[in-house]
């Protein structure tokens, strides 16, 4: 049984469509799946599922150095995986367009996910990541296209946080 | 052309970087663009004269495959070469499964495998011992994946790989003799180039 979507993944969709999106690569997170469903049922976007973070880094940059534009989507886990990748937008001024679902901080029930979480947006900004968070579903979309402006417009590389607040409670299994 | 993983490497005949990219480059005649390496893979590759359609990694280990996929998806209609080292390969192996599993018809990975870190004092990699990439890149899905026994096997690979749809990989056995120079070190100049060369205008 599937749940209809939540407006905030639609809503998101829809301005990733506008914004001219052309691939999409992700390592999967429960709190994305909706929106991973409906990127792989878009005709317009080549949707890749990766093996790690890191190899989305490289695909980002081969998307726009081939004349397109990508979003790359992940845990906060697979922040800590890109690190080392994320020096080539920095060197070579590729833009980046991602979005992070937050773990480790509202109401983490495993241990072992704190660490990263909380260093996610420090290590992001200390890459020279613009780190946009949300904390509430109706700030998603304004706040993606907000991104995906200043990283295709202004060759910035920006990521958007979803908190874990805003995406509800995790359990280890999704219906 | 030898398609058998069970010859051991060190049977393999050794050929030269600087030699297979030459003649790589003299089959790319449809403005193919190549994505070389870090280190000596994509240091030989400016050496054999700065092809507009080539992209040189400065850093980013193993990324070379990736970042060729990612071209290959944005411009079906074009050829992609990702040029790679093995100890670079060894580090991302993950993705020839991605590349498995995508299939991108226009996309061929050739590893220039000279069993070291040769330019960190030639310290030995995996292939060194036991691994064999042309095996790996089978087992990830890459089914069109070849050692290339000698320098006329090479550019008979090279040929069949860019005439017909992929995915493909070419593995040959090299030697341990540095590039013949070194790349500028001006990525952005180099990414800006690179687009200019595959018709992308931002």
């Amino acid at each position: 049984m599937h749940e209809p979507p939540p407006s905030w993944s639609l809503e998101v969709h829809a301005v990733l469509q506008r914004a001219g999106i052309r691939q999409a690569f992700y390592v999967p997170d429960a709190g994305l799946s909706q929106l991973i469903e409906l990127l792989h049922a878009d005709p317009a976007v080549a949707t890749t599922v990766l093996t790690t973070e890191q190899e989305g880094v490289a695909m980002a940059a081969g998307a726009w150095l081939g004349g397109q534009r990508s979003v790359l989507l992940m845990q906060s886990s697979g922040v800590g995986n890109c690190v080392n990748m994320f020096s080539l937008l920095a060197s070579c001024r590729f833009p980046l367009l991602a979005m992070v679902t937050m773990r480790g901080e509202w109401a983490e029930f495993n241990p072992w996910q704190v660490a990263m979480g909380m260093a996610t947006p420090a290590v992001l900004a200390a890459m020279g990541i613009t780190v946009l968070r949300v904390d509430a579903a109706a700030e998603a979309a304004p706040t993606v296209e907000a991104a995906a402006a200043a990283a295709f417009d202004c060759d910035q590389a920006v990521a958007v946080l979803l908190s874990q607040r805003m995406l509800g409670r995790k359990q280890w299994v999704t219906q | 052309m030898d398609t058998q993983t069970s010859l051991h490497h060190a049977n393999r005949k050794v050929m030269n970087r600087h030699d297979l990219t030459r003649r790589l480059v003299a089959r790319l005649h449809r403005e193919e663009a190549v994505i070389g390496g870090i280190g000596n893979t994509n240091f030989d590759l400016w050496m054999t004269g700065q092809r507009p359609q080539n992209f040189y990694m400065l850093g980013s280990m193993g990324l070379a495959c990736p970042i060729a996929l990612g071209v290959a998806l944005a411009q079906p209609g074009r050829g992609v070469v990702a040029l790679e080292g093995d100890g670079s390969l060894l580090m991302q192996l993950n993705c020839l499964a991605t590349i498995g599993a995508i299939a991108p018809a226009n996309l061929l990975v050739i590893v220039m495998d000279n069993a070291c870190y040769q330019i960190t004092g030639a310290q030995p990699t995996a292939t060194a011992a036991r691994a064999d990439l042309v095996a790996i890149a089978q087992g990830a899905g890459i089914a069109n994946s070849h050692w290339a026994a000698d320098e006329a096997g090479f550019e008979q690979l090279v040929e069949r790989c860019l005439a017909q749809p992929g995915p493909h990989l070419i593995a040959a056995r090299i030697d341990s003799q540095p590039a013949t120079g070194t790349t500028e070190r001006d990525p952005a100049l180099i990414r800006q180039r690179f687009m200019r060369g595959i018709a992308v205008t931002t």
